[in-house]
């Protein structure tokens, strides 16, 4: 028997009855669909979170204060108990290193912003110069923080484009004096729309002087100090020096933390990768319920066609043959499911990227292959048992129809 | 050419034993035109499987072409079959779902002999039994009769030497199976040794042969005259 009349004679079958296969398709191709969009979510969701991540900076080495031993993102969120603080002479201090090429210390806070009797709380950001060329930000208007001393407090700041919106509407806000907390301040520039970065909007943001922020909330330990190295392959000497100086000058006690983006790109990265590979283990489950049913629908096909079976044997087809035109049909089946999932998952993923622009959830090309593999292999593995239970029919009770 | 040497068949229902054949012992000689005659549950579609290879006797011996086909494996049988050997049933058995032309290229389709040739084979059997007009009509499009005709031409396609007919017209009416009968018997002229299994008396005279069983035994071989 050639295989093009094995697949003539399968596909008949299968357009013979065709309620029974539009609903065994049905189900290959929900499963095969969850596969292909929850592993694209999966996989965008990965992207979007380290993409947001190497949106940091470049080369960037965040130091925080207290000591944790897990390298990665679980220190980002943890702020474990500060045994001493980091202070401007601390951040001042690692200038001194030559593979260093900028710093910028961090303090925050919140705080009431007043503008012409519109008054708002804002989350303000205390910082240098270097600040904006660190986070690859841009400036819509004015300048960003001068350049000059990190003790000099200066009464400038810099907003961001929502705070400009809400506090001066259609009217100039470069030049403005506004209050903020007990201090007056003049608005000398407004930050370029860069989108949420890692829990800062910086359209929601007034970013001053840390000497001034430090006076504005009486307190002279900073949040983070963020340091950018000259290249890649000097993050981990400067990762040392930057240790090794701040333990001198506590006493010869570390009690910082010194994370790279690597290593949080890297964390973030494992993390997501296991979250999608789970739901794809998941989703995969379906594509097993929809191998059952195949069995099922094989079964019943089977016990149908009886009389079918007994007359192909009737008429000198082999135990190889029954068996591999029922194995065919099987898999011509998940063959069509799969195909018609992966247009359905292609339909989904590509309504996630219409409805969150932000969210990457491009199919991955491994969820593809897979989901198409695991349907045909489920598909054919359940149906070899009602392909050999056909094949093993005794001709004459199959032409008697039992 | 076809020879059954104490052939024993017996079926378990419930908890009797029945003795579908019992010692059968039978002679058939190429090109012979046979009908085995008897009431229901006497042995001879039992017989006539026996015969047709498709089932295989508990104890005796079956020589067809002097090939002791009792050792054979049931590939090798289903080749014979699908060569030696073609059925023709009371119920038809044609494919519902496939056309008056795919049901007669089945056995040709199993051999795996080629679509250019199969066709002009097809053409020809369906010629030979006056259904050229009805090649591409499915079954349920057809007449009893009609339906009839596109199984022997099935069981034809492949040149058999014997062809087995189960009541082959059990389902149709008179003038039906008479032109039928025609056929298988235009056939049978042409060399092919024909044995039909029939409850019709008047059939059983038709044939050259006439054998009489009951109780899984032959109780009459006789020959018309």
């Amino acid at each position: 028997m050639q295989i093009s009349d094995s697949l003539h004679f399968a596909w008949s079958a299968v357009r013979g009855a065709r309620l029974r296969s539009l609903l065994m398709m049905g189900a290959m191709s929900i499963g095969v669909a969850a596969v292909i969009v929850l592993t694209a979510l999966g996989d965008g969701a990965r992207n979007y979170v380290t993409g947001e991540f190497a949106s940091l900076g470049t080369n960037l080495i965040i130091v925080l204060p207290g000591r944790n031993e897990t390298g990665g993102a679980g220190v980002a969120m943890s702020v474990s108990g500060t045994p001493r603080d980091l202070t401007l002479d601390d951040a001042s201090a690692l200038l001194r290193h030559s593979r260093i090429r900028r710093m910028a210390p961090i303090m925050v806070g919140t705080t009431l912003l007043n503008a012409g009797g519109l008054e708002r709380d804002v989350p303000v950001l205390g910082s240098s110069s270097q600040l904006l060329k660190v986070r690859n930000w841009s400036m819509a208007q004015g300048k960003f923080l001068p350049d000059d001393d990190l003790d000099r407090s200066y009464p400038v700041c810099v907003i961001g484009t929502k705070v400009r919106q809400e506090l001066f509407g259609g009217q100039p806000a470069i030049g403005e004096w506004v209050r903020l907390g007990d201090r007056r301040m003049r608005v000398i520039g407004v930050l370029a729309s860069e989108g949420r970065s890692i829990g800062v909007d910086t359209e929601d943001l007034v970013i001053i002087p840390v000497a001034a922020a430090q006076q504005l909330f009486n307190n002279p330990s900073l949040f983070r100090i963020l340091v950018e190295a000259r290249s890649r392959e000097d993050i981990p000497r400067v990762s040392d020096f930057i240790r090794n100086t701040i333990m001198e000058r506590h006493q010869g006690e570390e009690d910082v933390t010194v994370v790279t983006q690597d290593a949080v790109l890297q964390t973030f990265d494992k993390i997501l990768k296991a979250l999608t590979f789970t739901v794809a283990g998941i989703a995969a489950i379906s594509l097993a319920v929809a191998g059952i049913l195949v069995m099922n629908v094989m079964l019943v096909a089977v016990s149908q066609r009886t009389s079918e079976i007994g007359l192909l044997k009737a008429v000198g087809a082999t135990y190889q043959q029954v068996l591999w035109l029922f194995l065919i049909e099987a898999a011509l089946l998940s063959l069509f499911g799969a195909a018609i999932g992966l247009a359905l998952g292609y339909a989904g993923s590509w309504g996630l990227i219409t409805f969150y622009p932000d969210l990457p959830a491009y199919p991955p090309l491994w969820a593809i292959a897979a989901g198409i593999g695991v349907a045909l292999g489920t598909g054919i593995l359940f149906g070899v048992l009602p392909a050999r239970k056909a094949a093993r029919m005794d001709p004459v009770l199959a032409l008697a129809g039992h | 050419m076809i020879r059954l040497q104490g052939i024993n068949r017996v079926f378990q229902v419930g908890d009797q034993h029945v003795h579908a054949l019992d010692h059968v012992d039978l002679d058939i000689q190429a090109g012979d035109y046979l009908s085995v005659m008897g009431p229901s549950g006497s042995g001879k579609s039992t017989l006539l499987n026996m015969i047709g290879l498709l089932d295989r006797p508990d104890s005796g011996h079956y020589w067809l072409n002097d090939q002791d086909v009792a050792q054979l494996d049931d590939d090798k049988l289903a080749r014979i079959r699908r060569n030696e050997i073609g059925f023709v049933f009371q119920s038809f058995h044609l494919i519902p779902r496939m056309t008056a032309a795919e049901n007669v290229e089945l056995p040709l389709v199993l051999e795996g002999i080629e679509p250019a040739e199969r066709k002009q084979r097809v053409a020809k059997v369906l010629a030979a039994v006056g259904l050229s007009d009805r090649a591409h009509h499915r079954p349920d499009q057809l007449s009893g009769g009609q339906r009839q005709r596109v199984a022997i031409a099935r069981a034809t396609i492949l040149n058999p030497s014997i062809l087995l007919a189960d009541e082959p017209t059990g389902n149709l009416d008179q003038a039906s199976g008479q032109e039928i009968m025609q056929v298988l018997e235009s056939l049978n002229r042409e060399g092919v040794t024909l044995i039909m299994v029939t409850h019709d008396a008047e059939l059983g005279r038709r044939t050259r042969r006439c054998v009489r069983m009951i109780d899984g035994r032959i109780v009459k071989d006789e020959r018309n005259t």
